[in-house]
């Protein structure tokens, strides 16, 4: 057995290679798809195919990128997305871990407040926006409050529900050992549940963006949503497509460097915390 | 001064939930003898956990009362450890973090104590893989940490609930083997619930059969075996063996 770890077998060899060609063909055909994409677009819009007028097409739009850019706007638009989104976002989950540990913690208050959870859980939040609006004022708190409204009551429930499911035998073996409630939590409930509160932030990510997107369509003055939703009102098509495509961009980055904490977490530190 | 370190007097415990009240155990005396085995068979459901716990002092009883050392448990005892089904070692945890935690817990964390600790990793065999993840160690090994576990704390009595039935059943009579030595070997007085009658006889010196629930107590059976040193295993080979458990087999009335 040693032996075959040392050379590598012949089988073993044609499998990477084949793994490796698999994996280079992939990225290939993904760029493919897209260059292809934008490129069929443009010339269908140059063939006058297709209205550019309704439609937009690549070259204007980086020129409509180019000339955002110029003007100073565009780093100020996407800067003020962002920290909307990682403001709603953080908020979101430190607010919903508290009120999540509170809930366990009395088994009777949570079952008091239950329907109210159901009912604010199915509630369509984009409803709540004006109300926040008059509240808070038009402006990045109301939009960071809409975006609070959409992923608070999920982050609360999936936490909770993580935090019920904890192995109650678990739970017994350090009560053996006497431990009270804060002892309970802190030694089995929370370390066993950090994989499931880093879903949670998963689900968190993509929550905040709708809701910061939906805010700054009801109030805003900056920000991507807002310049999808002024370019709507003056048909700039270019303009809403080119910050739909930034939009994406930046919620996948942000999605992505969720996924990487994943990974640090559960390779790193999480494994060795005293 | 008596010599029973437990005294378990006319012990009941009632469930009650909004669909009813189920009787799990009914009037149970006996009590258990410093530095000896004594095993609680019965069928599965019958209480035998429930028994445990009203011991261990995690649960209270509807009726009657535990003594540990004359003293009447009403919460969980130092004097007292558990061993669950599974051996419940923190996957976050090393072996070592994983042997303090009931140091920890009980804020008995000083040099002395891991000093302890470290030396029954030591004593067992288990020191090499101190840094190493649960994950990384066998199910005997993963047992025995989870007994270094309970004994780190310094316990009087161990409490066995099920404590091998996790484990398949060639590993189990090993483990059996290992851990019986151990307790032996640190003089400690074992209650060990299980539904194996085979191993309640290899184990123990004296065997609790409960009836099916409500459990009440059937009947005791001291059991001795004329062997030097004995071991689960040479009891297992011993001619008398078998009467032990024709015995109790009968009185447990196993219908399939
Ligand atoms: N917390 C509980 N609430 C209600 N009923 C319980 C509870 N724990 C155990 N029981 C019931 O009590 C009976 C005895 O359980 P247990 O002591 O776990 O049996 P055993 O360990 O002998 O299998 C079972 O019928 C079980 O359903
Ligand atoms: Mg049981």
């Amino acid at each position: 057995m040693s032996k075959a770890i040392e050379n590598i077998s012949a089988e073993r060899i044609a499998y990477l290679k084949k793994m490796k060609v698999r994996r280079i063909a992939t990225w290939i055909l993904r760029l493919l798809i897209v260059v292809l994409l934008f490129a069929s677009w443009e010339i269908a819009a140059d063939l006058k195919l297709i209205d550019s007028f309704v439609t937009s097409q690549p070259s204007r739009m980086v020129k409509t990128l180019i000339n955002l850019y110029t003007n100073g706007n565009l780093l100020l638009h996407i800067g003020v997305t962002c920290l909307e989104t990682v403001a709603g976002f953080i908020i979101g989950t430190i607010l919903g871990t508290i009120v999540a540990i509170v809930l366990w913690w009395s088994e009777f208050t949570s079952h008091v407040l239950e329907p109210y959870l159901v009912v604010l859980n199915s509630l369509p939040k984009v409803a709540l926006g004006p109300i926040f609006i008059i509240w808070i004022g038009a402006g990045p708190a109301a939009i960071i409050a809409m975006a609070l409204a959409i992923s608070l009551i999920v982050t609360i429930l999936e936490v909770l529900n993580a935090f019920l499911q904890t192995d109650q035998d678990k739970i017994k073996l350090v009560e053996t050992f006497g431990a009270n409630r804060l002892q309970v939590f802190l030694k089995v409930v929370f370390p066993s549940n950090i994989p499931a509160m880093i879903n949670a932030l998963k689900v968190n990510v993509g929550l905040s963006w709708v809701g910061v997107i939906t805010g700054e369509f009801l109030v805003s003055k900056a920000g991507l949503g807002y310049l999808i939703v002024y370019g709507g009102q003056v048909f700039h098509l270019d303009l809403v497509m080119t910050s739909v495509i930034i939009l994406a961009a930046a919620a996948a980055l942000m999605y992505q460097g969720v996924v990487l904490l994943q990974k640090k977490l559960s390779g790193g530190w999480f494994n060795h915390q005293p | 001064m008596s010599k029973n370190i437990v005294e378990i007097q006319n012990v009941g415990m009632k469930y009650q939930s909004i669909n009813g009240e189920i009787n799990a155990i009914e009037n149970i005396s006996f009590s258990v003898e410093k530095g000896s085995f004594v095993s609680i068979v019965g069928p599965s459901g019958c209480g035998k956990s429930t028994l445990l716990s009203i011991i261990s002092g995690l649960l209270k009883p509807s009726s009657g009362k535990v003594f540990i050392d004359g003293e009447e448990v009403t919460k969980t005892s130092d004097k007292v450890g558990y061993m669950l089904q599974k051996d419940y070692l923190f996957d976050w945890r090393t072996i070592y973090q994983n042997v303090i935690l009931g140091l920890e817990i009980r804020k008995n964390l000083n040099p002395e104590n891991k000093d302890y600790a470290l030396n029954l990793l030591k004593t067992y065999g288990l020191y090499d893989f101190k840094d190493k993840y649960p994950s990384q160690l066998s199910g005997g090994m993963r047992q025995r940490a989870a007994l270094i576990r309970t004994l780190a704390v310094k316990p009087e009595i161990l409490l066995l609930d099920e404590a091998f039935s996790a484990l398949d059943s060639q590993t189990r009579l090993a483990v059996t083997e290992d851990i019986y030595s151990i307790i032996k070997n640190e003089n400690k007085t074992a209650i060990m619930v299980t539904h194996d009658i085979s191993e309640s006889i290899s184990m123990s010196d004296r065997v609790v059969v409960l009836s099916k629930r409500p459990a009440v107590i059937k009947n005791i059976h001291q059991i001795v075996f004329d062997c030097p040193n004995r071991t689960p295993l040479k009891c297992r080979e011993h001619p008398s063996f078998r009467e032990y458990f024709n015995l109790i087999w009968k009185e447990l009335d196993v219908h399939v």
